[in-house]
This record gives structure tokens, sequence and C-alpha cells, in this order.
């Protein structure tokens, strides 16, 4: 499983965003490969991914994807992160 | 690491700001005055508002304001700063803020590590009213469990 953190810069909120979401993957017990990345170079690192996690302002810029495009509120609340993510792995 | 120390100069507490482009360049400020980086990383911060919206308040009351490592970054650092009276940043679940990080950093990797840090600190929700309500630059410390 690959999952993608997107931000502006791709180091400071997608950072968070990726440390919390292995924390609740971790404790889900799913294998998965996640990489922070900016929203410049969603289209080339996203391509094959199957999740891509990020704050309301990129949905739209994020374009055409087959991922699952996940928005996260609080990105340090791995409650939230845990139910988005459990709701799209089904 | 990133996060070794917290000067005094990097802490400024019941600031005044009148909207939230006053409060990012406070941190800007403090990033300066601690020796992380030259003025126009503030400008930087905001572009990257500008640019990209609202997205760094990334919690409820909490804004993670930075930019990319480059020539404006002179030395890893954080500011904290803490607003007398909260601004809104625009945001559609996390306004009005009423502490605004900055952060620096000299490479994406150190950035990564000092992110990391502070998520260990902040996924305990009342670490930010914590921190609004700090009124010693050591209560600061104490709750990010940072050093001077």
């Amino acid at each position: 499983m690959k999952i993608i953190t997107i931000c502006g810069a791709g180091i400071g909120s997608s950072g968070i965003l990726k440390v919390n979401a292995e924390r609740v993957l971790g404790r889900l017990g799913v294998e998965a490969e996640v990489t922070a990345a900016d929203i410049a170079s969603v289209a080339s690192v996203a391509a094959d991914a199957q999740v891509i996690l990020t704050s309301a302002e990129f949905v739209d810029r994020i374009g055409k994807t087959f991922a699952d495009v996940i928005v996260i509120e609080n990105f340090f609340d791995t409650a939230e992160i845990s139910r988005k993510l459990e709701a799209a792995l089904g | 690491m990133p996060l070794s120390q917290l000067p005094e100069s990097a802490i400024d507490l019941g600031a005044n700001a009148a909207d939230w482009r006053a409060a990012v360049r406070l941190a800007g400020a403090a990033l300066v005055e601690s020796g992380s980086t030259n003025p126009g990383y503030a400008d930087e911060m905001i572009r990257m508002i500008e640019e990209h919206g609202p997205y760094v308040v990334i919690a409820p009351g909490l804004a993670l304001a930075h930019a990319r490592p480059g020539s404006e970054v002179l030395a890893d650092g954080l500011a904290v700063v803490t607003l007398a009276t909260p601004v809104s940043f625009g945001h559609p679940h996390n306004d009005p803020v009423s502490v605004v990080l900055g952060l620096a950093s000299t490479h994406a990797g150190v950035h990564l590590a000092t992110i990391a840090e502070l998520a260990n600190i902040f996924n305990d929700s009342s670490a930010v009213s914590e921190l609004a309500g700090a009124t010693t630059a050591a209560e600061v410390r104490d709750i990010l469990g940072i050093p001077a």
C-alpha cells in the first residue's frame, strides 16, 4: 500500500500527517509506505498511490487521481486519521 | 537536534497581532532574534500561505508557519508566539489561532525530524491550550519538553 501526504512545501504539515498516519497504520496493523510530498509534485509522486491524505485546500489541485483523497481537519487527531483511513481501506 | 533548545528570544508570549500576516511576522521576528533566519524568511512564510491557503492551521488554534529550507535560513530553529487576541487565518475548522509556531530548517531531512517531535508533543490535544495560557518562557519549555 502506498500513501501520500500532501501540503504546500511537502515538509511541514504533510510531515505531521506522515508521522501520524504511520502511527495509526501501525496500530491498525496495515503495512504501508507513507511519503510526504508537495502539491507541485503530486501528479508524479501519487501516480501509483492508493490513498492521498491532505487538507481541504489542496483537494481541487490534486486533480485526476485513482487514489482515495482523504481530507484531515486536525492533523494531530490520530482518532480522526484512524477513522478516515479505516473507512477508506474498507 | 532541531528542538534541542528554545532560547528566550524565540518565545513571544501574549503578543498583539492585527491579523494573520502580523502574527506570522511575529514568528518571523522571533526566528531572526534567535539567530535562525534572516528577516526575509517571514515574507517566505507569508507567501506560502498566500499561495496555498490557510492549511498551516493544522489543529484547532495552532498554526505551523514555515517556508522551505533556503538561503534565508541560518540555523535550525523553532519560534513560539502566543497571541493576546486570537486571529483568523481563514481556516474552515481550526480558527481562531492563538498559538503560532515558526519553523526554520536548513535541510528537508532536519525539518521532518523536527516535525516528528512536534507531532509527539501536539498529539496531546491539551498542548495548544496550555501553550496559549503560558505566561513564562519556562512554562513553554516545560510544555514542549525543550531546554533553554
